[in-house]
């Protein structure tokens, strides 16, 4: 019976190796999260047992930002950002936390396709950076050019890929010449079939020195660029330039600049008002892991900056709807966000005073 | 934001009914944070439709423009796959200037079938649809 049952398992476990060479799916848990980066970054730590959680992630990666780069246009609108550069995050975060990865870009989509392929028979969960526009399990309405999507690839069948996309309720599929083209599309950044995944996690991670460190470059990425377009001056930038749109656009345009700042705020990805609630979890969090009660303060100022945000944007979209070149509308939005940048200033200025006695 | 003041405003216009709930990091009665789900919010729906409403009215004005010979099909699609030139040259290979000089009805005219193909491709039209556009 012994011998029957080894026999069995033999039979059964080759029965399996065959059923994997058609269809290698790995075991993934899927985590719907705020925000394509940091939550491919959190899903991807937990498989490998560490339990980052997407604020964590998002703060130690020190993902906030804010810049307006009125000279980059897509579209023919001027470009604002809440948040830091595609790839950083994720980096960061590894880094931080002592935890090997590796971040691969291609010449072409089938080099790119062909060591997805590769990673996944070896079970490995492999981030993408991807294109929107090419995504078909997304609704129509949100399918832009937007290069700076990020997903997790966890599976293959007959040239079909499984799909663990943080701002999506459930796992997706999608087929390799959508996945190609998304991985390879034109435009601003490019993604160059953009791929990270981890290599191995390390027993030794310090959580608040990574939770230090990731503070400390977020500071000095919001208060210190000398340059007008990034960090907190450009909100007060921002300011300016929108008390000027009723004299320097016509309605159709002041309403398109004004509808793209509030759809890079509060469009999906963002855990509402441009990360800062976000941003804000992380500090509450990361009061409990290093025991410092002044983060929770902090925690509670950036709330009520969010909070203020979200009040630009409704003022934003009311103006939109009204579709006015009203002086006064204009100058009350600038006021406004000026106000918020105050806010900011102080913020990442204390901010970083205290890191230094963390 | 409070966990009470989360708005749940459906978008009611193209297919964006299909969109997901989306996660939003929300406070607690008592003050402590916490991930809870969204159906979407009036604000960001109105400039999101107001985008697409214009890029319908672009959609019109370049077809009429196309129709009176003024403008290849080219800028007609170029719109209509939400790009701009820059997309769109660097999707085609090509300089800014040359997919520009390609949206002239007289240069469109005598492209060769390779370009054209190209073109289509992109676009995600066939060959025919796209030369007997506005014909």
């Amino acid at each position: 019976m012994a011998e029957y049952n080894s026999k069995k398992n033999i039979y059964f476990t080759a029965f399996i190796n065959l059923f994997h060479l058609y269809n290698m799916i790995i075991p993934f848990k899927h985590q719907s999260q705020a925000h394509c980066e940091s939550g491919v970054t959190s899903n991807l730590l937990k498989h490998y047992g560490l339990p980052i959680s997407e604020p964590l992630a998002f703060g130690i990666g020190s993902g906030i930002f804010f810049g307006h780069l009125p000279f980059v246009k897509v579209n023919g609108v001027p470009g604002t950002t809440y948040r830091i550069y595609p790839g950083q995050i994720f980096k960061n975060v590894c880094k931080r936390l002592n935890v090997q990865y590796e971040s691969v870009k291609f010449k072409n989509a089938t080099e790119a396709m062909a060591a997805l392929k590769k990673n996944i028979d070896q079970n490995i969960p492999t981030g993408c950076q991807v294109s929107v526009f090419f995504l078909p399990f997304l609704p129509e309405v949100f399918r832009f050019h937007f290069n700076a999507h990020n997903l997790i690839v966890y599976g293959e069948e007959n040239n079909k890929y499984f799909i663990s996309d943080p701002v999506m309720e459930d796992v997706t599929e999608i087929a390799y010449e959508d996945l190609a083209r998304a991985r390879f599309a034109k435009g601003y950044p490019e993604p160059k079939g953009r791929m990270y995944f981890i290599r191995s996690v390390s027993a030794e991670m310090n959580l608040t020195e990574a939770i230090k460190k990731g503070i400390k470059q977020t500071c000095f990425f919001m208060s210190s660029p000398p340059v007008p377009w990034f960090g907190v001056n450009a909100i007060k930038f921002l300011s300016k330039k929108i008390s000027q749109y009723p004299e320097k656009l016509d309605a159709r345009k002041a309403t398109l600049y004004l509808g793209n700042i509030i759809r890079m705020q509060e469009e999906i990805g963002t855990g509402g008002a441009g990360f800062r609630f976000l941003y804000a979890a992380f500090l509450q969090e990361a009061s409990v892991i290093t025991g410092l009660p002044e983060l929770k303060a902090f925690s509670e100022r950036m709330t009520l900056i969010g909070d203020q945000w979200r009040n630009f944007a409704y003022q934003t979209a009311r103006i939109c709807k009204s579709r006015t070149t009203d002086v006064g509308n204009y100058q009350d939005l600038a006021v406004l966000l000026m106000g918020i940048y105050e806010m900011e200033r102080a913020f990442f200025a204390e901010l970083k005073v205290f890191n230094q006695t963390m | 934001m409070n966990i009470n003041e989360v708005p749940q405003d459906k978008k009611n216009f193209k297919d964006g009914g299909l969109a997901p709930r989306k996660v939003m990091y929300v406070t607690a009665d008592d003050g402590q944070y916490t991930q809870t789900q969204s159906a979407g919010w009036e604000a960001e729906n109105l400039v999101l439709e107001q985008a697409w409403n214009d890029i319908d009215l672009q959609l019109s004005h370049e077809r009429d423009r196309v129709l009176r010979k003024e403008i290849s099909p080219i800028a007609y699609f170029m719109i209509k796959s939400r790009m701009d030139i820059a997309i769109l040259a660097s999707y085609a290979g090509k300089w800014q200037w040359q997919v520009r000089r390609h949206m002239k009805p007289s240069v469109f005219e005598q492209l060769p079938e390779k370009v054209l193909m190209k073109y289509a491709a992109i676009f995600e039209v066939n060959i025919d649809e796209l030369k007997t556009f506005g014909h």
